[in-house]
Order: structure tokens, then C-alpha cells, then sequence
């Protein structure tokens, strides 16, 4: 009673907090010392390598990467324009992304849902989740050519193997009261999976998501290493090839851009997904 | 999250008139600062004046007997071991009669409901409803549980139009319908709301909207109110018996609380100490309508009927203690043991 009573007064608080002072102190701080570390690491890079204490042969250098960048901004790569490669692996890691999620939401239910479904099928999910799946890479060229397919399969298997854990374990956690309820309501099973048991899991499912999209440039990236004719991991692999690592650095550049940019979007869809769920008092103090 | 929840309350602000706001700041506000005198009051002016959305038909209710016969009930525990919850309960709830059951901790008060509800069979026995013997969830009957089984992921109004979304009704009556209810339990204003931004009675009262919404001729209350403070609960209490005379279900209401038991029921079945039987059975012959839950119990008859039922409840409680509280001593002498110099400084 005193809880749930004093429940709705953080919220209020927090948002009348925010009108009064838009940015904080705080997070100005903060913001302030990510600046400062960032000057201080690339800094620090350029200056040793500047100063011929580490080799800038083997270690790259920043402004170097910085030409590296300009220059495939102006000229283009070996392979096409650099919009070309950063879309083609955006397409693989998202495709990947997209059908790993689904079918990992799909199974995960499923076997959640159906006991025996999952006692019959675990010993085999459990050794395939601890084999080495990145090596199917090489199976998956053979397959399906040196394509997008190939590379959107690997990155898929990875981001399906987390997402359906996480799906079956949210799945597995449903409140029972809620089910039980639900039922005396008058649903049927369709009614109890699609009101209860998804919702309920989501909060799982979505925290399972950031680590996912991270599997799946991972999927995308390694498949262009094992043989593609476009995409970052091309470029990375042919400036290893040809001791440039600025343009190893360049594309590793690209792809973080590439993978805060995702983050940023599940957050948002974290955010419309979840938010029925009761703001906790560390949030409304982050925020 | 932030930005959300603010959008929603300007959307809210500006859709809902000046009124409703006022109403919703000021209930808020009663709520927190445990002014109960000031709302008990609007809310019993407020129950008077509001029917129900539409009373549902004789046929059904003529129909709703809950009779167990001979009922007992086995658990395998985790150990491996049978464990009896209850043992040969043969009880009767007559059509429209309001039966509270009491009984020490962990006498199978709930396994009970669950078994009429359809959500457990029991091991010998048979349990019928109106007749029929119960073998699975059956339409008619709603269930109240102790803790809070609303979806914390829907909206009030989502929550109390689950009922009749599920039996088909078309999305927009079912809507209509749950505002309705709301608006008989007395948060109108309060649809696009989520459970969590309630305060506990509240919640209680969009659990009772929920299982009232289908027109249960059956209802099944575990605890209901168990977790509200005393001013709520009496409040709900009251809330409860007013809507309860307007549609009469039978209502088996499972409570630890004897007060509360005597105040509601027309009748009140005392369980034993594990494995649950049925001790006694006491009919409440307090004139209905019974009025303020919280007045009735400085009545005369009153006083009789809780001493009579506690003498029968209090010899299962104290068993009851004494096997949880791990202490040897016979029944009536509770933890004598654990406990020497209270037990002592009590008697001398």
C-alpha cells in the first residue's frame, strides 16, 4: 500500500525536475570527462606514434585514419564507393538481425509453451549453442555463394541462439497467478500467449536485443572475412593483406558508428515497448 | 520512458475535463495522506447513486449451487512425499449466498477455491457448480485472487475489458462496457492509467471491475483484501457487499480475518489446522442490508457471533502456531517452549 501509494510521485517529481534545469551539472560533468578521455586516448595515440615510440606500421595512426577515411570518401574503395560497402554490410547485419530475432522470439515461445517440445529438443540446443557457430561461416559461403545470403544466415544463426534463450527463460518466468487469471477470465491459449506471455517475456526478449545486434555485425562482418565480393569486412581483410592497418582502424570506425546507431534505436524501441513497466528510482535520478 | 509517460499525462490533461483532474489529484492526494474519513464518505454517497451497467439474467443465477462432497486434496511435495491439504470437506453454497471461509494459516482455504474455480481437481471427491460436476475452467465463475493479478503491461480499461474481449464481444461494446464498470467502482478518470501508478485499493477495485464485468455467477475471493490497510479494506468491504446485493452471486470469500468474515457473510465455515476439514458452520442471521462494515461490528449480535466463532477458530490457530512455530508442547499451550517467561508472566 505504501509503495504502490508513493509510486507515481517519482515521475512527477523527475519530470518537474527536468523543466527547471534541462541538463544538469552532472551529466555536463560527464559529458566533459567522455570528451576528455577520448581526446586523451586518440591523444596519446598520435603522439607516440608521432614520436616513434610505438611503430606506426604496425600500430596505425590517427590522422592516418582520418586520411584513410577521407580518402575512400572521395575516391572511393577498391570495391565501389564507400556508401556502397557500409549499406551492403548494414543490409547483411540487419537482415541477420531481423530473421535471428524472429525465429529466436518464434522457438523460444514455442518451446516455452510446449514441455515436450523442449525436453525432446534441449540436449541438441545445448550442443549446438556451445559449438563454435561462427565457423558455419564457411559452410554458409559454400552454400550460398559469396552473396549477401551467406553472410545474413551466419549473423542470423548468432543473434537466433541468444534471442531464444532469453525468450524461453521470459517465457519460463511468466507469473502463474497472471495465467491463472487470465483463464477464469474466459482466454483461450492463443489469448493467454498473446496477452500474457508474450508481454511478460518481452522484458527479457528486449534485453536480449543489444547483445544480439552486436552478434549480428559479428555475423556479417566474419562472413565477408571467409569471402564476399563487397562490404567492410572485405576492406578490412584486404588492408590486413596489405599491412594498412589506418584502414583497418577506418573501417572499425564505420562499424562502431554503424553499431552506436543500432543501440540507439533499440533504446528507443526498449522504450516504447516497455513503457508500461514503473520508472525505478535509479532512473529517475539518471535521467 | 520519460518523455512517454509525459506525453500521456498532457494527453490526458488536456482530454479530460478540468473536473476529472481535480478528482484525480484530490483522490491521490486522500490516498497518500490516509484521509480516509473524507473519501469513505464521498465513496458511500457515490456507491448509492451508481448502478450497475445492466443485471444479468434470472436463468443463470438460479443455477449456481457450489456443493463439495467429500472432497480431499494430496500435494506430492518436492521430497517426494503426499502431503494432505484437505481432508473429506463437504460444504454447500446455497444460490446467491455469501459464505466465508475461515481458518488457520495454511489449512487449504485456497486450494479450495482453486478447485472449484476448475484450476485444480481434487484427489477424491467431486466438486459441482449449479448442479454440473467442475472439470476445468468454467464460464460464469470469476476469481479475485490475494495478490494482484492484473497485467501490469495493459491500461486500467484494458485490464477490465479483458473479460468480455475474450468471450468475443466486438473491441468497441467491450470498451464501452469496462468503462462502465470502472465507472461503478469509481475510477472513471483513471481508464488510461497503469496498474502501477495505482495506489493499492484502487487496484483492488479494477480486480473487482474485472471479475464483475462478466457477470459471474460465481465468485471466488482469496484474500481479496488482505494486503489493504484497515480503512481501505473496510471501505472495499462495503464496496463489495453493495455490488454483491445489486447481482448476488455465490461468493465463497476466503479471508484470515474473522471480523471481516462475520461483517460480509451469511454464513462462515470454520477449517481446522492441516490437513483442512470442515470444524464448524456458523449462519450470520445480522439483517441485511448489513450497512457500514466498519459500524456493524459494535452491534450486540455481533459481539455474540465472534465470540462463539473464535472460540471454535481459536483452538485451530493456536494448533496451527504451535506446528509452525516448530515448539512441542501440546495444543493450548502454544511455543511454551520458545517462549517461557511470556507464557509464564501471562499466567502469573
Amino acid at each position: 500500500m505504501t509503495a504502490s501509494a508513493t509510486a507515481p510521485a517519482p515521475a512527477a517529481q523527475a519530470a518537474s525536475t527536468r523543466k527547471v534545469r534541462p541538463l544538469s551539472r552532472r551529466r555536463l560533468l560527464v559529458h566533459a570527462a567522455q570528451l576528455g578521455t577520448l581526446i586523451f586516448i586518440v591523444g596519446g595515440w598520435q603522439l607516440f606514434t608521432s614520436w616513434k615510440i610505438v611503430d606506426p606500421f604496425f600500430f596505425g595512426q590517427p590522422s592516418g585514419i582520418v586520411a584513410k577515411l577521407w580518402f575512400w570518401i572521395n575516391h572511393g574503395t577498391a570495391y565501389g564507393s564507400l556508401g556502397s560497402q557500409v549499406w551492403v554490410t548494414m543490409k547483411e547485419a540487419l537482415l541477420g538481425f531481423l530473421f535471428g530475432t524472429l525465429s529466436g522470439i518464434i522457438v523460444g515461445v514455442l518451446l516455452g509453451q510446449v514441455r515436450f517440445l523442449s525436453d525432446v529438443l534441449s540436449p541438441y540446443i545445448k550442443a549446438a549453442n556451445a559449438l563454435p557457430r561462427i565457423v558455419l561461416g564457411s559452410i554458409f559461403v559454400v552454400w550460398l555463394g559469396l552473396g549477401t545470403s551467406s553472410k545474413v544466415l551466419l549473423a542470423a544463426v548468432l543473434v537466433f541462439f541468444v534471442v531464444f534463450f532469453n525468450a524461453f527463460q521470459g517465457v519460463r518466468e511468466v507469473d502463474d497467478q497472471l495465467i491463472a487469471n487470465v483463464r477464469i477470465l474466459g482466454a483461450s491459449r492463443w489469448d493467454v500467449v498473446r496477452n500474457v506471455v508474450i508481454p511478460s517475456a518481452l522484458t527479457w526478449i528486449i534485453a536480449s536485443l543489444h547483445v544480439a545486434f552486436g552478434f549480428s555485425i559479428i555475423g556479417a562482418i566474419v562472413g565477408e572475412f571467409l569471402g564476399a565480393q563487397q562490404g567492410l569486412g572485405l576492406i578490412i581483410s584486404t588492408a590486413q593483406n596489405n599491412f594498412d592497418p589506418d584502414g583497418v582502424f577506418a573501417a572499425m570506425v564505420l562499424i562502431a558508428v554503424i553499431a552506436l546507431t543500432a543501440e540507439w534505436l533499440i533504446g528507443l524501441l526498449e522504450r516504447s515497448l516497455l513503457s508500461w513497466r514503473p520508472q525505478t528510482a535509479a532512473q529517475a535520478r539518471a535521467v | 520512458m520519460r518523455k512517454t509517460s509525459e506525453t500521456r499525462v498532457t494527453a490526458t490533461a488536456t482530454t479530460a475535463s478540468l473536473r476529472s483532474c481535480l478528482t484525480l489529484i484530490f483522490a491521490i492526494d486522500l490516498f497518500e495522506q490516509n484521509a480516509h474519513s473524507a473519501l469513505y464518505a464521498e465513496i458511500e454517497r457515490n456507491s448509492d447513486a451508481r448502478p450497475l451497467p445492466r443485471l444479468a439474467s434470472a436463468s443463470v443465477r438460479s443455477n449456481n449451487t457450489i456443493e463439495l462432497a467429500g472432497v480431499t486434496k494430496r500435494f506430492v511435495t518436492p521430497a517426494g512425499s503426499s502431503y494432505t491439504a484437505l481432508r473429506d470437506v463437504t460444504l454447500t453454497v446455497e444460490p446467491g449466498q455469501f459464505c466465508a471461509v475461515v481458518g488457520p494459516t495454511g489449512c487449504g482455504k485456497s486450494t479450495t477455491l482453486t478447485m472449484v474455480a476448475g484450476l485444480d481437481s481434487p484427489s477424491e471427491g467431486t466438486v459441482r457448480v449449479g448442479g454440473r460436476p467442475v472439470d476445468g475452467i468454467a464460464d460464469g465463475t470469476s476469481f479475485m485472487f490475494q495478490a494482484d493479478a492484473l497485467l501490469p503491461w495493459k491500461t486500467v480499461l484494458g485490464n477490465v475489458a479483458m473479460g468480455p474481449l475474450f468471450h468475443g464481444v466486438p473491441r468497441k461494446t467491450a470498451l464501452t462496457q469496462a468503462r462502465e464498470w470502472l465507472r461503478v467502482v469509481g475510477l472513471s478518470g483513471f481508464e488510461d492509467h497503469h496498474p502501477h501508478q495505482l495506489s493499492g485499493g484502487m487496484r483492488k477495485r479494477v480486480a473487482l471491475a474485472a471479475a464483475l464485468i462478466n457477470e459471474p455467477s460465481v465468485l471466488l475471493m482469496d484474500e481479496p483484501f488482505g494486503a489493504l490497510d484497515v480503512q481501505t479494506k473496510a471501505i472495499m468491504s462495503n464496496e463489495l457487499l453493495t455490488l454483491w446485493d445489486q447481482s448476488r452471486p455465490s461468493v465463497i470469500f476466503v479471508t484470515h480475518d474473522l471480523e471481516e468474515a462475520i461483517a460480509l457473510a451469511d454464513r462462515v465455515i470454520v477449517l481446522t489446522a492441516g490437513p483442512g476439514t470442515v470444524k464448524a458452520i456458523y449462519d450470520i442471521d445480522l439483517p441485511r442490508p448489513r450497512g457500514s462494515v466498519q459500524e456493524i461490528r459494535f452491534g450486540k449480535r455481533f459481539g455474540e457471533l465472534h465470540e462463539q466463532v473464535w472460540q471454535s477458530l481459536r483452538d485451530e490457530v493456536t494448533r496451527a502456531y504451535a506446528r509452525t512455530g516448530g515448539a512441542p508442547g501440546a495444543p493450548g499451550a502454544p511455543a511454551s517452549s520458545a517462549l517461557p517467561a511470556i507464557t509464564e508472566g501471562a499466567r502469573s
